[in-house]
């Protein structure tokens, strides 16, 4: 049966809920026109006036080959980031789930990363990466590589893909580690004595169990990947060598606040936006659904 | 098939805290062994330390002719029941019988087959498709012994596996393991806090308690002959009674003013000992006036075959069981036993005398 709230005044619930709709109005839905208002406007070259253009800034943004290289990147970045986050992430999860001494000072530990900012995390492995000033890259040097992610693009996207990832690494520990204790042990135990082997026993029995949570940070991981490295990739490489690292989101400010293109930019924004709602949508449909067994 | 033999095993868990103090004994082979104690006395680790969920502090355990002290689980050559089953959520009911099998390279054709009779045995074909969130609780126990004979392994472990069941399911359930484990012949040891499983279950009854073993034997000789008085306490149901008395000679006790007759070949002690006096509930009779010792009602339970009459002798309770329609009408009445109904025990070892 639906559980339904009643009120004595029928103005109440209105005024209760006004304070959350306002925020919501102010900082999400009037943003969002804008964007898709000015997604179909032309600025002049000194910002005096604009035009309305229809489609033509998204017809410009599909027959640029930049943008498509930029979505490329995006998708190695994403990918890259998710995959790295999220195999660290299990392992470190499945050794903290075994009986080990200071278990707890171990998963705290684990945890912190988490509560670094991104421009700081990217701060931090500037410091172990930087060709000139990293302890890192004199290693990786010393050992006749020539690490430059100054010049080359891969070593660029390889230093913030492992920047970004690190800071995911705990947000996703800490879901692992619950999907791992929420499995009852006797069931890893009835797969021991049923003749499986660790290594077997971790694909057969804790994996699929584990799916559900692998699914749903899978989601949250390219979101992140996605929208939340942006302080990151501006600290560490602006974009650069040569838009290498250069994701749809540095391109929407790139291209609007530094290029000027005020249109462009939104035309990408409402895109991202669609992109957004997409993910949200699949992490709703399955997610929220929860795969249970 | 193969024997199952424990040389002063123990457990000390890190801390210090001994869970098991050197236990041995010997389940022969093809025979059904139940450890039976209260919750905490060990039995489960003993269990657990057979399977190989435990490391083993000291002692040997020996399957067939080999020490498995350091064997995996995997190479036991075990099958083991848990108490909340511990079906793979994630597999069918058949891919769960079939798991064990696979791991081990059994042919295709050959799981099909032995899943197939297993299902065939429990009664389970209908729900071989069927995931176990989806099965009752007695089906899933089906499914966790199916999951156990297709391996055809030595032995069987079961650990407390009928306690999830209600009481009706629980019993259908006991008498189907006892059949099964007959069928198959195969080397059982079964854990269980419940004392009619035990009693009804084992050909060896292993009764544990603090981490050490109190007496082991054939049921019934653990019933007419207990060792100890906790096992006395624990075998049977309604639990015996425990009378204080005094020794008079060779032959007769006294308790709460009365006397009464010791069989011979009993323990006893000498003339003027203290001893505990048992005697179970349904060997107490009720004597003529002036005969017995004079027990006051408390108050009579209806079980419907037969009446308990709750009552006190002295200060001592007393549980009396008679057929239905034979408890007395008064307040008080007198009891009386053979001489071959008393077990005595010393109060300060406890051990029967």
């Amino acid at each position: 049966m639906e559980k339904r709230a009643t009120f004595s005044n029928r103005y109440l619930p209105y005024a209760l809920l006004a304070p959350q709709i306002l925020v919501t109005l102010i900082f999400f839905y009037w943003p969002a026109a804008q964007a898709i208002r000015q997604s179909f406007m032309l600025e002049d070259a000194f910002g005096l006036s604009s035009d309305f253009v229809w489609f033509e800034n998204y017809v410009a943004l599909f027959k640029d080959p930049s943008y498509y290289q930029t979505l490329w990147t995006t998708f190695v970045f994403s990918g890259s980031v998710a995959f790295l986050s999220l195999s660290v992430a299990l392992l470190l999860a499945v050794m903290a789930d075994a009986e080990i001494r200071g278990a707890t000072a171990y998963r705290t530990f684990l945890i912190w990363p988490y509560a670094v900012a991104p421009a700081v995390a990217g701060v931090l492995w500037i410091f172990m990466l930087d060709p000139s000033l990293g302890m890192v890259a004199r290693g990786l040097k010393s050992l006749g590589l020539d690490w430059n992610p100054r010049l080359n693009g891969t070593h660029a996207l390889t230093q913030v893909v492992l920047a970004s990832a690190w800071k995911q690494i705990s947000y996703n520990f800490l879901f692992f580690l619950a999907g791992l204790q929420a499995i009852p042990r006797s069931v890893i135990e009835a797969a021991a004595i049923d003749g499986a082997r660790a290594w077997r026993r971790f694909w057969t029995i804790t994996l699929p169990l584990l799916s559900p949570t692998t699914f749903f940070l899978l989601v949250v991981n390219i979101v992140y990947a996605f929208f939340d490295t942006f302080g990151t990739i501006d600290t560490m490489t602006q974009g650069g060598p040569a838009k290498a690292t250069e994701t749809l989101v540095y391109k929407v400010y790139s291209d609007g606040r530094l290029g000027g293109d005020l249109g462009g930019s939104a035309a990408q924004s409402v895109i991202l936006m669609i992109i957004v709602i997409g993910l949200t949508a699949v992490q709703f449909r399955f997610v929220e659904r929860r795969v249970t067994y | 098939m193969a024997s199952v033999t424990l040389s002063a095993v123990s457990k000390i868990y890190h801390g210090g805290v001994e869970a098991v103090r050197g236990v041995s004994f010997e389940v022969p082979d093809g025979s059904f062994c139940v450890l039976v104690g209260p919750s905490g006395c060990g039995k489960s680790t003993l269990l657990r330390m057979i399977a190989g969920l435990e490391t083993i502090t000291g002692g040997t355990v020996r399957i067939g002719e080999r020490v498995v002290n350091d064997i995996e689980p995997a190479d036991r050559d075990i099958a083991m029941v848990f108490q909340n089953y511990a079906l793979y959520p994630h597999m069918s009911v058949y891919d769960n019988m079939a798991y064990g099998l696979r791991n081990r390279g059994t042919p295709k054709a050959e799981i099909e087959a032995r899943v197939a009779e297993a299902a065939r045995i429990l009664a389970i074909e209908p729900f071989l498709d069927r995931r176990p969130r989806q099965l009752s609780g007695g089906q899933r126990q089906r499914v966790a012994m199916g999951r156990a004979i297709v391996r055809k392994p030595q032995v069987f472990l079961f650990d407390e596996p009928l306690s999830n069941l209600d009481a009706k399911l629980r019993v259908q359930m006991r008498v189907e393991i006892k059949r099964l484990q007959r069928s198959l012949g195969v080397t059982s040891v079964y854990v269980t806090h419940d004392q009619v499983e035990a009693m009804t279950l084992s050909d060896v009854l292993v009764v544990m308690n603090a981490g050490q073993v109190e007496q082991i034997g054939r049921p019934i000789d653990l019933y007419r002959k207990p060792a100890t008085r906790f096992v006395a306490g624990f075998l049977g149901s309604p639990a015996m009674n425990f009378l204080p008395g005094t020794v008079v000679d060779a032959r007769t006790v006294s308790i709460g003013g009365g006397t009464l007759r010791v069989a011979p070949g009993t323990g006893t002690a000498g003339p003027g000992t203290t001893v505990e006096v048992g005697i179970r509930p349904e060997d107490l009779r009720i004597a003529a006036p002036g005969e017995g010792l004079r027990v006051a009602v408390e108050f009579i339970e209806e079980l419907g075959a037969t009446q308990l009459v709750h009552g006190r002798l002295g200060d001592a309770p007393l549980t009396i069981q008679v057929a239905t329609g034979e408890a007395p009408s008064g307040d008080a009445f007198e009891i009386a036993a053979s001489p071959e109904a008393l077990h005595l025990f010393d109060p300060a070892t406890t051990a029967r005398l």
